[in-house]
């Protein structure tokens, strides 16, 4: 069973939701990434989305853009995200690592190149926006081969065919996006959404992780009322644009924003029990 | 990747056929986009396909292109040029004299009406050089729509008459100051507009790249340059000219020249690309001639990228060839052989740019001046029973305050 598999069936078993942290690699700095990850699991995530900097990242909003700009001046790579992953594993077994990106740096090192570093470096999966499953064919072989999940987005305009074709293709979790706009938009409607995921394990039974507009303990609490996982992005990397030159204070700020946010998910959790 | 295959029989291939249902030209095009937006592409392919054979929405923008840009555009045989330079007899197509100085508004005037018929309200567009701005803002106002033009900030100090021009005209221009701030920075930034304001919103591209459909579209409706070209040549001279020279930052004005004459193969086609500073410095916008296919803007094609598949910063003395990437069909044209991508230095086409102002008295763009630089040398390693058309795209106005600047000039 893959570590993603097997996460969201020990989650499951503990009547608990998943609590996804997203910081890009590399930023502020190189030395961060792999000691914040950690924190980040102790302070309650069950699994990391680590973003691999791209230079256009056109669908993202200026959070994350300028997150991407720093870790870029730091020469942050695929290879370096890679190392990192490793690093990280060299103490924790149990955490899936996801990375979240675009295509072209992938495309760039090559599919099969790509995957079998990826998979040796201990990452679980692999999310790359800018690629629909109608182009995905080459990609999604050589990651399976790899045993790397594919995690795809499904979006509140995704029409039900699609829906079923994105999950034909995906593996280890769905990701919706639960807006419109960039990541970092900021109205979000929790009915809405409860509406599209019943509709959404109609056609799948894969695990449905929630991302966009999830910035503090309500809003997690809220979404994670109706889906299996909570992803945090935006209002952990801004934590990160404030406290570029004190890491204490990174690890700190993160570090309580993913504790609160556990508590009232778990509390739920117990309360829907 | 596929290189020169000279063994191709042009005339067999259905050009109709590409590209494919999928977008794809050859590896090249395809659809890469977020989630977020396929939606509203499937719904841009749907209106499209649906009115592109409709009678009456081809009238009705044959209509607009006849009465209000002032089509057909002239074919100008410039003669005096021509004789200096010894060699072939060169034919301007005069994108120059269209209303608001460019073949960009072919396409806005084009992708507005679809916008009409999709029931949209607002239009966004991602502008460079600022023409496909200056015509997107046009029509926004001819039409009634609101119009937000996104263009970087280096774009928007260097073209400050097209930024006025725009604001005369009702759109708001809004400055980026992400990445590069230019070409590539706008077009991110259009497209994370379009994902937010996707359900009033068209987002009308200025050049044949992006998702599938736009590479098509874009071409459908640029196409009129090529096809009153081909007309107009055989007019005056009875047959088909030997070469065509056009410029390409992302390649819609050369696109719209080359297409009517793909299956023509005694024609030679020429696309001529920045090399900026010079190709071997590194400082230039010719990704078909020195980059490498990767994935950007929504489609996969030649593009200037790092060793780490970042994009990397390009130059180029004109604003609307200072792109990374180009259109996948022109990608998928170097691959079979069927066209040559050659590249013209900022100094070369800035020396056109005086020999055309003062030996036929026309000022081109810096964009088409690469292509005159080209043509200038191509027409003079043929014959005067040759002859060639050049793709005049856009007219100079725009550009004196760049030019006077470079000569130490204070206007």
């Amino acid at each position: 069973m893959s570590r993603l598999a097997r996460c969201f069936e020990n989650l499951k078993a503990n009547n608990k939701t998943a609590l996804i942290p997203y910081i890009a690699a590399g930023d502020p700095d190189l030395s961060v990434t792999v000691p914040l990850m950690h924190h980040m699991v102790k302070q309650g995530a069950n699994i990391i989305e680590l973003g691999v900097p791209f230079s256009d990242p056109s669908a993202d909003g200026p959070t994350i853009q300028l997150s991407m700009e720093r870790a870029l001046a730091q020469h942050i790579s695929v290879l370096k995200v890679l190392a990192m992953v490793k690093e990280f594993r060299q103490t924790n077994t149990d955490t899936p690592v996801v990375l979240m990106g675009y295509l072209n740096p992938i495309e760039k090192m090559g599919y099969a190149t790509f995957a079998t570093a990826a998979n040796e470096a201990g990452v679980d999966g692999v999310l790359t926006v800018d690629l629909p499953p109608e182009e995905s064919d080459d990609f999604v072989k050589e990651m399976k081969a790899n045993k790397l999940d594919c995690i795809f987005l499904i979006a509140p305009t995704t029409i039900e065919s699609r829906i079923s074709k994105i999950a034909e293709y995906g593996s280890g979790f769905l990701y919706y996006v639960s807006l419109k706009g960039v990541t970092g938009s900021s109205i979000l409607d929790v009915e809405a959404v409860a509406q599209k995921l019943e509709q959404i394990r109609s056609i799948t039974a894969l695990p449905l992780a929630v991302g966009f507009g999830i910035k503090d303990e309500a809003s997690a609490t809220a979404v994670g009322k109706v889906a299996d996982a909570v992803v945090v992005g935006s209002a952990i990397v801004k934590k990160i644009e404030a406290n570029t030159d004190d890491s204490g204070k990174i690890m700190q700020e993160i570090g309580d924003l993913l504790l609160s946010m556990r508590k009232g998910m778990d509390n739920m959790t117990q309360e829907k029990v | 990747m596929s290189s020169t295959n000279n063994t191709t029989d042009f005339s067999a291939i259905n050009w109709a056929e590409f590209p494919n249902e999928a977008g794809h030209f050859g590896i090249h095009g395809g659809c890469f986009a977020a989630e977020t937006l396929m939606e509203a592409i499937d719904l841009l392919r749907d209106a499209y396909f649906k009115l592109k054979d409709d009678p009456a929405f081809q009238a009705e923008f044959d209509d607009d292109l006849r009465h209000y840009v002032g089509r057909p555009s002239p074919l100008y045989h410039a003669k005096r040029w021509s004789k200096e330079l010894g060699g072939a007899q060169i034919y301007l197509k005069r994108e120059d004299l269209n209303h608001t100085g460019a073949h960009k508004i072919n396409n806005t005037i084009g992708q507005a009406l679809l916008a009409k018929h999709m029931g949209k309200t607002r239009i966004i567009a991602e502008t460079g050089a600022g023409q496909h701005g200056v015509a997107s803002a046009t029509i926004a106002a001819r039409l009634g729509l609101e119009c937000v033009v996104y263009m970087g900030e280096v774009d928007v100090a260097r073209q400050a008459p097209n930024v006025y021009r725009m604001k005369l005209l009702g759109a708001e221009v809004r400055p980026v100051s992400s990445g590069s701030k230019t070409l590539k920075d706008a077009l991110n930034e259009a497209m994370r507009d379009w994902v937010t304001n996707v359900d009033d919103t068209f987002y009308i591209i200025g050049t044949v790249a992006g998702p599938h459909p736009y590479p098509l579209l874009v071409r459908d409706f640029q196409c009129v340059v090529g096809r009153e070209a081909r007309e107009q040549i055989q007019e005056q001279t009875g047959r088909l000219p030997d070469a065509l020279v056009a410029c390409v930052g992302g390649g819609s004005n050369a696109i719209g020249l080359f297409h009517p004459f793909l299956a023509d193969e005694s024609v030679e086609i020429y696309g001529v690309e920045a090399a900026g500073n010079g190709l071997e410095t590194g400082q230039h916008a010719a990704p078909l001639c020195k980059g490498q296919p990767g994935v950007l803007h929504g489609n996969r094609t030649y593009l200037m990228d790092d060793e780490d598949g970042q994009i990397i910063e390009t130059h180029s003395v004109s604003a609307g060839l200072d792109y990374p990437g180009v259109g996948p069909e022109h990608s998928w044209l170097k691959d079979i052989g069927r066209a040559n991508y050659v590249a013209i230095t900022d100094d070369e086409a800035l020396n056109a740019f005086h020999a055309l102002t003062r030996i036929e008295g026309i000022i081109p763009a810096l964009e088409s001046s690469h292509a005159l630089a080209y043509g200038m040398k191509l027409a003079a390693s043929m014959s005067p029973d040759q002859q060639i058309i050049i793709n005049l795209s856009g007219r100079g106005d725009k550009d004196i305050n760049t030019v006077a600047a470079l000569e130490g000039i204070t206007l």
